[in-house]
């Protein structure tokens, strides 16, 4: 048996590395490729403790944050779209409209 | 006994409205209407005083008509009300403040005529009235000191009414100041009264309840009664605060006539009468307002002999009338003095009035070495105005001869010798500069400048000078001598409020021989202005230029107002102009506004700092948050 704490270390270490695409990353599409990785380390550390306990809660949960993720993923694309339309660019540092 | 009378609101309620109407509606409705209700509502609070006065009339002596309004301050033990009361003294005042302020109001019709403001005049005089019936209506000490408050701020508000001259302005405030200072010692005067009071666990303000209580004042009366005379100086220009009144003088003339010579200066020797009981507890007190009165009247006499400024003689001589006032109160003659404002609100009234008419038909000019021989063309402002004369100079006959020869009397049976002989001599004084100013207004060559068309004043500006003409000649046959048909009528009807006067026995010989000397000062007086203004027109200047020193002195009027420029003014303006405006209104009060809002902006300004418009810095925080409601979570729920 492989021992629990592999998978989430595993989910672990990819959640982080999703924080730092999402954190340090220019290019939008990147970071929205980071924000999937982050999910699927979630799923991950969810049926890795499913097996572990013996509940299918943690199964159930997966299916989910794949429908969750599948949805937001298409909108997020939509509105890059939208946002490239208007401003020619993809850099998180020149979309700052908001800025005070 | 005491009967209610709720009409004695109305003669609060009619100035009121007529004041809210000027103010509110005054300019809308036009001059019409201001000269309608300006005057109409004076009009009409004298006619309620005179039903009042009926009904006490009708009443046994020392009866009062009472309304109490609503009650005002209840603390603890201390009840105060918004209570008038209608006795014998305040009959009179009220008459006297109602009848001749009415008059003195139609007289402002035809006076302001020409003026642009003439809502916001009549607006004024109208609060002036209604403070100054709050102050003589009053049933306690504190509700009248509401009214001689407002009868201030109103003084100050028609001195200074054309405040774009910025001399005037300066005027009207420094009359303000002054009289505060007075104000502060009243106030002083009635704590200490209260606090004897109080004492005793007695909380009362009321008049009657004081006179009441008058044995428990008796430690305090010395320092009240002083405290109070600080007010009442303040209030009737005695000395040493008497140095705002000549300079009131910029102030419309009907003003000058209402406020600085009928009603407001009267204040003082009002408040003392009501007082009575108080100042009888303390002859110390008494004789200091009797020298000051007596002091007051000569000093300022003797400033009034030279002045050229035709307001200004009678503003000194108003000055020197209170101190006669003053001195028969002082004296314990309080009906005597009382009687002398009744007669004085009429003739120097009129006196102002007169002077009005003269100024008016002079087109503003006030110099009297610029008029002359004016008889012939204006008539009825000359016979008015000589009748005024003759009342002011205690001629036999007319009303100032009673009232001032009665306080001279009594000064004299009191004891008091030395104030008696000053005050004969102020008499002389008086008909001098009277005189002179008669004769040099009316009579002799005309010095008038050419361009002047001089014209007897319209009818709305005559009829209340021939008004209060008769009742100079008439308004002192209420108090003959004692013995002539109804002899000592006024005094009887007041005595139910002050008590006899302590020394009835000053009849028959000495009684006369005393009169005689007045008459005698008078007629030296008199014949002194003739001699020196109709007969030897030169020789005044010859007299000023050889006692020079003692005319600049007395023109100078005892460089008193120098003086106190250089003692208090100097200082408190620049104490007011760095100390205050820089230091305390810019600098405290400013800075903490000021700063109030730049500290915000600051503020502002660190916070707009976190709003970079970078999502991914947003998301940091967020994360940083996310870790720390784990953190604590785990710290909370399983450490513990």
């Amino acid at each position: 048996m492989v021992p629990m704490s592999y998978f989430v270390g595993l989910s672990a270490v990819l959640f982080a590395i999703g924080v730092a695409g999402v954190l340090l990353r220019r290019d939008i599409i990147v970071i929205f490729m980071s924000i999937e990785i982050m999910l699927n380390a979630v799923n991950l550390a969810f049926v890795a403790l499913a097996r572990r306990l013996g509940s299918m809660d943690g199964q159930v949960i997966v299916f989910f944050v794949m429908t969750v993720a599948a949805a937001e993923a298409a909108v997020g694309l939509a509105i890059i779209i939208s946002v490239f339309r208007n401003r020619e660019t993809v850099n998180a540092d020149e979309i700052n409209l908001l800025r005070g | 006994m005491t009967a209610q009378f709720p009409a004695l609101a109305l003669i609060l309620l009619f100035p009121a409205l007529g004041f809210v109407f000027n103010v509110f509606f005054g300019r809308r409705a036009g001059r019409g209407a201001v000269n309608l209700a300006g005057p109409g509502v004076i009009f009409l609070a004298f006619a309620i005083a005179l039903w009042g006065f009926a009904r006490l009339l009708a009443m046994p002596p020392g009866a009062a008509l009472e309304v109490t309004l609503w009650p005002w301050i209840v603390a603890g033990q201390f009840h105060t009300a918004i209570a008038l009361r209608f006795d014998a003294l305040s009959a009179v005042m009220t008459l006297i403040v109602s009848g001749v302020g009415a008059v003195i109001h139609l007289y402002s019709v035809g006076y302001m005529a020409h003026d642009e403001d003439y809502a916001r005049y009549f607006a004024y005089m109208n609060l002036f009235a209604l403070s100054m019936l709050v102050l003589v209506l009053a049933d306690n000490l504190l509700l009248m000191f509401v009214g001689w408050e407002g009868v201030g701020l109103c003084s100050y508000l028609l001195i200074a009414f054309w405040y774009d001259n910025a001399q005037f302005a300066y005027n009207g405030r420094k009359a303000f100041v002054v009289n505060r200072v007075g104000d502060a010692g009243f106030i002083l005067g009635i704590l200490t009264i209260l606090s004897a009071l109080a004492a005793h666990g007695v909380w009362t303000l009321n008049f009657v309840g004081l006179q009441a209580h008058s044995a428990m004042l008796a430690p305090v009366a010395t320092l009240a009664g002083l405290l109070l005379l600080l007010g009442a100086t303040g209030k009737s220009a005695q000395i040493p605060l008497y140095v705002w009144l000549p300079d009131a003088m910029v102030g419309p003339t009907p003003v000058s006539a209402l406020i600085h010579a009928a009603t407001m200066v009267t204040a003082g020797v009002y408040m003392i009468a009501r007082l009575h009981f108080l100042y009888t507890l303390t002859p110390d007190a008494m004789y200091v307002v009797a020298v000051i009165g007596t002091v007051t009247a000569f000093f300022a006499a003797t400033v009034a002999v030279v002045q050229t400024d035709i307001k200004r003689v009678l503003a000194y001589s108003t000055i020197s009338q209170l101190g006669y006032m003053f001195m028969g109160v002082g004296a314990g003659a309080f009906a005597a003095g009382i009687f002398h404002v009744m007669t004085h609100a009429f003739f120097k009234g009129l006196l102002f009035l007169c002077a009005g008419s003269i100024i008016h038909a002079l087109d503003g000019e006030q110099d009297m070495t610029r008029m002359g021989a004016l008889w012939r063309r204006m008539p009825i402002t000359y016979a008015t105005m000589l009748a005024a004369t003759l009342a002011i100079s205690a001629v036999p006959g007319f009303s100032g001869y009673f009232s001032k020869d009665l306080i001279l009397e009594r000064t004299f049976a009191a004891g008091y010798g030395g104030l008696w002989l000053i005050g004969v001599v102020t008499a002389g004084l008086t008909a001098l500069y009277m005189f002179r100013l008669l004769f040099l207004t009316f009579h002799g060559s005309s010095r008038v400048a050419p361009d002047k068309h001089v014209h007897e004043s319209p009818p709305v500006m005559t009829v209340p000078l021939i008004i209060l003409g008769v009742l100079s000649v008439v308004g002192g046959w209420v108090e003959l001598p004692a013995g002539w048909l109804w002899g000592g009528a006024f005094t009887r009807f007041l005595t139910p409020v002050f008590g006899p006067f302590r020394t009835e026995a000053a009849h028959g010989a000495a009684a006369g021989a005393i009169g005689m000397v007045a008459m005698l000062a008078t007629f030296i007086g008199f014949a002194l202005a003739y001699i020196l203004y109709i007969q030897t027109p030169s020789l005044p200047g010859r007299i000023a230029t050889g006692a020079s020193a003692l005319y600049r002195l007395l023109v100078r009027k005892y460089y008193v107002d120098e003086l106190y420029n250089l003692v208090f003014a100097r200082f408190l303006f620049w104490g007011s102009e760095n100390v205050l405006n820089r230091g305390v209104d810019r600098g405290l009060i400013d800075g903490i506004v000021d700063g109030a809002g730049l500290g915000v902006e600051e503020a502002g300004e660190m916070t707009r700092r976190s709003e970079t418009g970078n999502v991914q810095v947003y998301a940091f925080v967020y994360l940083i948050g996310a870790v720390g409601i784990v953190a604590a979570y785990a710290y909370l729920v399983m450490v513990r």
